[in-house]
C-alpha cells in the first residue's frame, strides 16, 4: 500500500502558485492515503454485509440448529462461527446483524448531521440573540450526558417499537447533534467576516444564497469529519443500547449478539467464537470511519500529515523524518490547502463514543 | 471573574434543564404504561401505601395541576428528598449514596490516570513525530472505536477466565472478606477494581493522546516555541512550553468529553457487576424502578457538570488570558 502522493520538496523556497488548484483536482488526490483506502476497504465490506448479509446468511438467525445440544459449539465446517447456547448460527447472526447496525448508525448521523448544520451555521451567521439561545442550547446539549437519558428513555419503549431502526436512529440523532454544530458554529464565525462572504453580501445576494454557496462550501471537510464522528457515536450507542437489552432482544444486531453472549457468560466460559466476531466487527467498522475521520483531518491540517509517512516513502520524496521547530513540511502539493484556515482538531476524535 | 461567573450561570441553567427533563421522565410515558408498571409492583414488597404515594407523587390520582407537581418535585428534591425506589423499598439517595463511592473510587481514579497517561503520551508523539511512536496510532485508532463493555469482555476472557491474575465480577468476595477497614478488605477491593479500571484506561486514552498529539504539532510550529530553542534552552523546558499551551484545547476538551467517559463507566460497570451507580441504573431500569431512574439520572448529570466546572476553573488557572479580561 504505497502513499503515492507525490510531496513538495520542504527545502525549496514556496512559490505561490499563480493558478490556485482546482477543487477538482484535488478531489482526485484525496484517496490515495493508505488511511483512507483501509478505511473506504473496511467500510466497503461491511456496507456489503448490509446489503446482502441476509441473502447470503446460511441458516435463520433465530432457527435453533440442533435440539438435543445444550452448549455452545465452537466454530466447525458446518457453523464457520460456531453456535449459541440455544444453537442458533453465529455466523448467519453476524451477516444479518450487519443491517441493523449500519442502517441505525448511519440515519442517525445523517439526521444529526443536518440538525448540526442548521442549528450551528445558524448561530454562527446570524449572531446576536439568535447566536445567544442557540449557543447555550448547544451547550446544554453538550454537558447533558446522553447514554444516561437515552438508557431512560430506551427503556420506556416497548419490543416492537425499539425494533424499529428509523425510530431509534432518530432518537439517538437528538443526542447526537451538539458536536458538530459547536465546531461549526465557530468555523462559520471565521467565515462569516471574509471579504467574499462580504462582499456577496454588499452586492445583494439573499442570505440564504450565501449560506449555500458562499460558506457551506468552505465548511464541506468540517461537516464530513462532524458526520463520521457522529455515526461512530451511533454505532457505539445502538450497540451500548441492544446490548444493554433495551432494543428488542429478537431483532438482530451486533449489539443483540453480545447482549446473548453476555446473559450467557460467554467470557467466563472460552466461548470467544460467540463474543468475539460480532465486538470485533463494531470495532472494525468504528476504526474504519476513524481511519477516514484521520484522513479528511489531515486534508485540513496538512502538517499532521507528515507523521503518517513511513520511513521509506519519506526518504524517497525528500521529507526529512526528523525536522527542526517551526518549519513542518507539508506532505502532499496542496499548497491551496496549507492557505486554509487550519481547523485543527476540530472535533475530539470519537473518545470511544457512548460506549 | 466575570467569565467564571457567566460560567456559573450556565451550569445553573443547565442544571436547571436536566432537572426539569428528570421531572418530565416519568410523565413522557402514557400514563396507563406507568400504572400498569405501579401496578405490577404490588405482588413485590411493596405496601399499597407506597404505591398510593407514588400516584399522587406522579400525578396519576389527578388532584394536582401540572405545575403544582413541578413546584411539589422541586420542593422535595431541594430537602433531598428523591423518593423511594420501589426495587429495593429504601429511599433512593441511600440506594445511591450506597453505590455512589464504588463509582467515584474506581471511575474517578481511572478517569484521571487515564488523562494524565494519555495527555503526556500525546505531547511525546507529538515531540517525536516520525518515530516510532506513531506506530502507536492504528492501534488506539482501534481502542478508540472498540466498545468500552466489549473491551471489558475481552479483558474478562483474557486476564480472570484464561489467565486468572484477576477476578472477573463484583466489587470484592462476599464469601471471602466482610466489609471493614481492614487490609484484606482493602486489597480484595483493589484486585477487583483492576479489571474494570484498566477497561476505562484502555478505551478513553485513545482519544487523550490523539487530541493532545494534534494540538500539540500545530503548537510546535508557534514563534514562542522556536525563540525557546533558539535561545538555547534545554529540550525538556521547550517540551514544557509547548505542553503548557498545547493542553488548553485538552481541557476544554475534557469536559466534552467526561460525558462520554461517564457513559462508558456505567456499561463498564454492568458488565462487570460492579456495585456502583451504572449497576444501579441497570437495575432500575430492568425493574421499571421510576424514582430510582430518576434519582440517578439526576446524579450522573450533576456529577459530570460539576466535573465541567471543575476542568472550567482549571483553565483559568492554566491560562492568564482569561483573568485579564474580568
Amino acid at each position: 500500500m504505497a502513499m503515492t502522493t507525490p510531496a513538495s520538496d520542504p527545502t525549496a523556497v514556496p512559490v505561490p502558485d499563480p493558478v490556485p488548484v482546482p477543487a477538482r483536482v484535488r478531489r482526485i488526490r484525496f484517496p490515495r492515503s493508505p488511511k483512507i483506502i483501509i478505511g473506504l476497504l473496511l467500510l466497503g465490506v461491511f456496507v456489503v454485509m448490509a446489503i446482502f448479509g441476509s441473502l447470503i446468511a446460511p441458516y435463520d438467525p433465530s432457527a435453533h440448529l440442533n435440539t438435543t445440544v445444550g452448549i455452545p459449539q465452537p466454530p466447525s465446517a458446518k457453523d464457520w462461527l460456531g453456535t449459541t447456547q440455544t444453537q442458533e448460527d453465529i455466523w448467519s447472526q453476524l451477516l444479518v446483524g450487519a443491517r441493523s447496525t449500519i442502517v441505525v448508525s448511519f440515519v442517525a448521523g445523517a439526521i444529526a448531521t443536518v440538525l448540526s448544520v442548521v442549528i450551528g451555521v445558524s448561530a454562527g451567521y446570524f449572531g446576536g440573540l439568535v447566536d445567544d439561545v442557540l449557543s447555550t442550547l448547544i451547550n446544554v446539549a453538550l454537558v447533558l450526558p446522553a447514554l444516561p437519558l437515552l438508557i431512560v428513555l430506551a427503556g420506556f419503549l416497548s419490543s416492537s417499537a425499539s425494533a424499529n431502526d428509523l425510530l431509534i436512529a432518530m432518537i439517538i440523532s437528538v443526542t447526537g447533534w451538539a458536536f458538530g454544530a459547536r465546531v461549526l458554529r465557530v468555523q462559520t464565525l471565521a467565515m462569516r467576516s471574509r471579504d467574499f462572504v462580504d462582499s456577496a453580501r454588499i452586492i445583494g445576494e439573499r442570505t440564504w444564497r450565501i449560506l449555500a454557496f458562499e460558506i457551506l462550501p468552505g465548511l464541506i471537510p468540517i461537516v464530513a469529519s462532524s458526520f463520521l464522528f457522529t455515526v461512530i457515536y451511533a454505532i457505539g450507542t445502538y450497540t451500548s443500547l441492544a446490548f444493554l437489552g433495551l432494543i428488542s432482544t429478537t431483532h438482530w444486531s451486533w449489539g443483540a449478539m453480545l447482549f446473548w453472549a453476555q446473559e450467557s457468560s460467554a467470557a467466563q466460559s472460552r466461548e470467544w467464537w460467540w463474543f468475539l466476531p460480532p465486538g470485533l466487527a463494531v470495532a472494525l467498522l468504528g476504526t474504519s470511519l476513524a481511519l477516514l475521520n484521520f484522513g479528511i483531518d489531515e486534508f485540513i491540517n496538512p502538517r499532521l500529515r507528515v507523521a503518517g509517512l513511513s520511513r521509506k516513502i519519506a526518504r524517497r520524496t525528500g521529507v526529512p523524518r526528523r525536522f527542526s521547530l517551526g518549519v513542518t513540511p507539508v506532505a502532499a502539493s496542496d499548497r491551496a490547502g496549507a492557505g486554509r484556515t487550519h481547523a485543527s482538531a476540530p472535533l475530539p476524535t470519537g473518545t470511544g463514543a457512548a460506549q | 471573574m466575570r467569565a467564571l461567573a457567566r460560567k456559573l450561570a450556565f451550569y445553573i441553567l443547565a442544571a436547571v434543564v436536566a432537572i426539569t427533563i428528570d421531572f418530565f421522565i416519568p410523565r413522557m410515558m402514557p400514563g396507563n404504561a406507568l400504572t400498569a408498571a405501579l401496578g405490577k409492583l404490588q405482588n413485590a414488597q411493596v405496601t399499597p401505601a407506597l404505591i398510593k404515594s407514588l400516584e399522587v407523587e406522579y400525578g396519576l390520582t389527578g388532584h394536582q395541576s401540572a405545575w403544582d407537581q413541578y413546584v411539589q418535585y422541586w420542593d422535595h428534591l431541594l430537602h433531598g428528598n428523591m423518593g423511594v425506589s420501589t426495587e429495593f423499598s429504601q429511599s433512593v439517595t441511600s440506594v445511591i449514596g450506597g453505590g455512589i463511592f464504588w463509582t467515584l473510587g474506581m471511575v474517578g481514579l481511572a478517569t484521571a490516570i487515564s488523562f494524565v497517561f494519555g495527555t503526556v503520551l500525546g505531547a511525546l508523539v507529538a515531540w517525536r513525530r516520525g518515530s516510532w511512536l506513531d506506530n502507536l496510532l492504528p492501534a488506539m485508532t482501534f481502542f478508540q472505536a472498540a466498545p468500552y463493555f466489549f473491551i471489558a469482555i475481552l479483558l474478562i476472557a483474557g486476564f480472570a477466565t484464561e489467565l486468572h491474575w484477576f477476578p472477573a465480577l463484583n466489587g470484592y468476595d462476599q464469601t471471602l472478606v466482610t466489609p471493614g477497614l481492614s487490609g484484606t478488605y482493602l486489597a480484595n477491593v483493589i484486585d477487583h477494581a483492576i479489571l474494570p479500571a484498566l477497561t476505562i484506561v484502555l478505551a478513553s486514552a485513545a482519544g487523550w493522546i490523539v487530541g493532545m498529539r494534534n494540538v500539540m504539532i500545530s503548537t510546535m510550529d508557534e514563534d514562542y516555541v522556536l525563540v525557546a530553542q533558539a535561545k538555547g534552552l534545554p529540550k525538556r523546558r521547550v517540551i514544557l512550553y509547548a505542553a503548557r499551551n498545547a493542553i488548553l484545547p485538552s481541557v476544554t476538551g475534557f469536559s466534552l468529553a467526561i460525558g462520554f467517559v461517564v457513559s462508558g463507566a456505567l456499561l463498564t460497570e454492568i458488565v462487570f457487576s460492579y456495585p456502583g451507580i451504572g449497576y444501579i441504573l441497570q437495575q432500575a431500569v430492568l425493574n421499571h424502578d421510576y424514582p430510582l431512574i430518576q434519582g440517578v439520572f439526576l446524579i450522573i448529570t450533576f456529577a459530570v457538570l460539576g466535573a465541567n466546572l471543575i476542568a472550567d476553573f482549571v483553565y483559568v488557572l492554566l491560562d492568564p488570558r482569561t483573568r485579564q479580561g474580568g
